[in-house]
């Protein structure tokens, strides 16, 4: 019998308010006890003083490639990032070649990620086939087939007749809509914030406007329809604003903000880098502000990666050319801590809640917690580890980030996935 | 990275005025032809335009022969772009060749500034998409010191398409360093409120008559209604409310003069009776050009 301690970490479960130093004895894949001293003998040691010991991280937005982009990414190296950022679960887009908007892409994808990944995988299906916004996809055969949320990400479903009728339709299933929110008239041809930077770089603008009025008018369907209705990567201080209005009405709505979002402004960006390039872009200083204070509020209930690899030809290139979106996975935990933890602004366990119980509980997925019998997903952190971000050195097989180099306090340590230690800092 | 001319913006008012200094050294007397030098004997210059440009090519071609260097000009459509050929390997490509700078027009901002990071090679931008077009403004501030003397404390009226404009970007940053006041007009939704920002000392507003009112200079920019799917602004009354009339003319200073970087719309952005008057500094621009680029390419080579 398997069986591992988990020895003298902090444990930390938000959904059940543990907080103590102590033990975790894993026995086949599964949590079996949590206590102080537990008897190490004929077990598998992992000590964790000075470290932090939580529920496996959840990770509601990657996109992992494959199948059809398996140069940028496959499900087994967006795996292994994933595992290296303190994540155990992932959830990925269906924006792949073919779109995940049938029961076949989805087994495929689940069958793929039995074979090769080193994380649970779960993923998400199209909202409209081939997520073109014109026909609803087969949403309940691809629920029987294992998808756990709805979307179109990459893109919004620009016609509100079809969104209403995914909602009703998601609703009846009880599947959560995660939208894009992105006007594409507003945003046409835009690479960056629209602002200040923008007209300074002669750049073309993605206007806030552009996801605001999305979100607005999401919002309204989201009553009407009842659905669980979750906005994608929140970038703007007025959607956040809206988000937060309707929680306080009381209806089904709940919303993720990324690493990126929350630490970067458009004025940090280095001109003409498309390391600093994606949808939706980098806003305004006010915009990172509100993002931080609706994390603290609670208006954001979850932090979420939209890790998206490109190949580095693809990213060298004009900046009008290059495709948007960043890699994440390996920095999200690390940039949570520098900018939410370390300087006071959320507790620990809250910052642990936008990882796992939250995204747990928007999706319905039977993960997030520590308790007996729950299968033993468990991310080990630490909150003063020096280490630099070295991109050459990712699991992904892109190199797409703006945070290459940088030097952080605290990150992943150890991640075990189903009892098993999938990964390991070096020491 | 090696020193090129990317923009206006990063240049200090010495560092400009260093050039405008040089770009009078290289402009002819009256009357007579342009001197010839041979500062650059041996050098190879390359031109890459990506986007066409009859009149900045050509102007780069003769200030680089004047200055006795080797210039070669590449038309985007009869190289490897047109191949699919991206913009790192072309540029690599010619790297290889060893040119001593490369001058550069491409449609997308920023795309010299992107290429400087990777090349070893001095690149001079030709315009950048709606960026900056730097040896533009340097050769307006030279016509602008050869009919008024100075660029300090003027009154600069810029007018048309001015989200879309590298000239107007360009002319900002560098007349803003001299403390000119400017004025920005254009139908509202071509001025967005940001450029108010970019520099200080700097007004919007989509009255034509306010713009042009005890103005020292006016800058007509071109304005493309080829654009239209956009529907940034009605075409059929562009010239009715922003093009450039003789009425106009009593608003600005007696001595104001009007420029225009070209290719001129005439009876879209400006009238013929306006742009061919004693008051248009039209053709003094183009013949400066070659000085401001002679001056510029000097620069940028010297070292």
């Amino acid at each position: 019998m398997s069986r591992l301690i988990i020895k003298n970490g902090r444990v930390i479960d938000p959904s059940q308010q543990l907080d103590r130093i102590c033990d975790v004895a894993i026995e086949e894949g599964r949590i079996r006890e949590i206590a102080a001293g537990l008897p190490t003998a004929g077990a598998q040691v992992f000590d964790a003083s000075q470290l932090i010991v939580a529920p496996g991280f959840i990770d509601m937005h990657v996109h992992l490639r494959e199948p059809g982009f398996e140069h940028a990414e496959t499900i087994e190296s967006g795996s292994r990032a994933a595992a290296a950022g303190g994540f155990t679960s992932i959830c990925c887009m269906p924006n792949t070649q073919p779109v995940n908007d049938s029961a076949t892409v989805t087994s495929y994808i689940r069958q793929r990620a039995r074979e090769s990944a080193i994380v649970h995988v779960f993923p998400i299906g199209a909202i409209t086939r081939n997520s073109a916004g014109e026909e609803l996809a087969a949403i309940a055969s691809m629920k029987e087939a294992g998808i756990v949320a709805i979307s179109d990400d990459g893109k919004p479903v620009m016609n509100a007749r079809l969104l209403r009728r995914a909602m009703e339709y998601a609703c009846a299933l009880n599947l959560p809509l995660i939208e894009h929110c992105e006007d594409l008239h507003l945003s046409a041809g835009g690479d960056m914030h629209e602002g200040f930077q923008s007209t300074r770089l002669g750049l073309r603008g993605i206007p806030r406007s552009s996801e605001d009025v999305m979100v607005a008018r999401d919002l309204i369907l989201a009553e009407l329809t009842g659905v669980r209705y979750h906005v994608a990567h929140l970038s703007s201080r007025n959607a956040a604003g809206m988000v937060a209005f309707a929680k306080q009405r009381g209806l089904p709505v709940t919303a993720e903000v990324t690493p990126h979002h929350f630490t970067l402004s458009d004025a940090d960006m280095l001109p003409y880098d498309s390391n600093y390039k994606m949808k939706p872009p980098l806003r305004e200083a006010s915009d990172v502000q509100a993002l931080l204070e609706a994390l603290a509020s609670g208006a954001i209930d979850a932090i979420a990666t939209d890790h998206a690899p490109h190949p580095g030809d693809e990213k060298m290139q004009e900046f009008e050319r290059c495709p948007f979106g960043i890699i994440g996975l390996e920095t999200a935990l690390a940039l949570a801590l520098e900018r939410l933890y370390h300087p006071g602004r959320i507790s620990l366990p809250h910052l642990i809640a936008l990882f796992t119980q939250n995204p747990a509980r928007i999706l319905s997925l039977h993960r997030g917690a520590l308790r007996p019998g729950d299968i033993a997903d468990v991310t080990i952190f630490s909150l003063e580890r020096d280490w630099t971000y070295d991109v050459n050195r990712s699991f992904s097989k892109s190199r797409n980030t703006p945070f290459h180099g940088r030097r952080f306090r605290g990150g992943p340590v150890a991640t075990i996935v189903a009892g098993k230690i999938v990964w390991q800092a070096e020491q | 990275m090696s020193r090129g001319l990317l923009d206006i913006e990063s240049l200090s008012r010495s560092e400009i005025e260093a050039i405008l200094a040089r770009s009078k050294h290289f402009q002819p007397a009256p009357g007579e032809p342009f001197k010839r030098f041979d500062t650059l004997r041996g050098r190879t210059i390359v031109n890459l335009f990506f986007e066409a440009s009859t009149r900045t090519r050509t102007s780069f071609e003769l200030a680089a022969k004047r200055l006795g260097a080797d210039a070669i000009s590449i038309a985007a459509a009869s190289s490897s772009i047109a191949k699919g050929e991206s913009l790192v390997d072309t540029l690599n490509t010619l790297g290889a060749m060893r040119p001593d700078a490369i001058v550069m027009r491409h449609s997308a901002s920023g795309a010299p500034h992107f290429l400087s990071r990777y090349l070893p090679v001095p690149i001079v931008n030709a315009g950048d998409g709606t960026h900056e077009h730097p040896t533009q403004a340097l050769l307006d501030a030279l016509t602008i010191l050869d009919r008024r003397g100075t660029l300090e404390r003027l009154r600069v009226a810029i007018i048309g398409d001015i989200a879309h404009s590298r000239v107007a970007r360009s002319n900002i940053f560098l007349l803003s360093k001299f403390g000119a006041a400017i004025v920005l007009c254009g139908p509202a939704p071509l001025l967005p409120r940001e450029m108010a920002a970019l520099a200080p000392g700097i007004e919007l507003t989509t009255s034509m008559e306010q713009a042009i009112r005890d103005a020292d200079v006016i800058m007509m920019l071109r304005v493309q209604l080829e654009r239209q799917h956009e529907a940034a602004f009605p075409a059929s009354e562009y010239f009715q409310f922003f093009g450039l009339r003789p009425e106009h003319m009593q608003l600005a200073k007696p001595d104001v003069i009007v420029m225009h970087p070209g290719p001129m719309n005439r009876g879209r952005e400006i009238s013929s009776e306006v742009a061919d008057s004693k008051r248009s500094a039209i053709l003094n621009q183009v013949e400066n050009g070659v000085a401001v680029r002679m001056a510029v390419l000097e620069r940028v080579l010297a070292q």
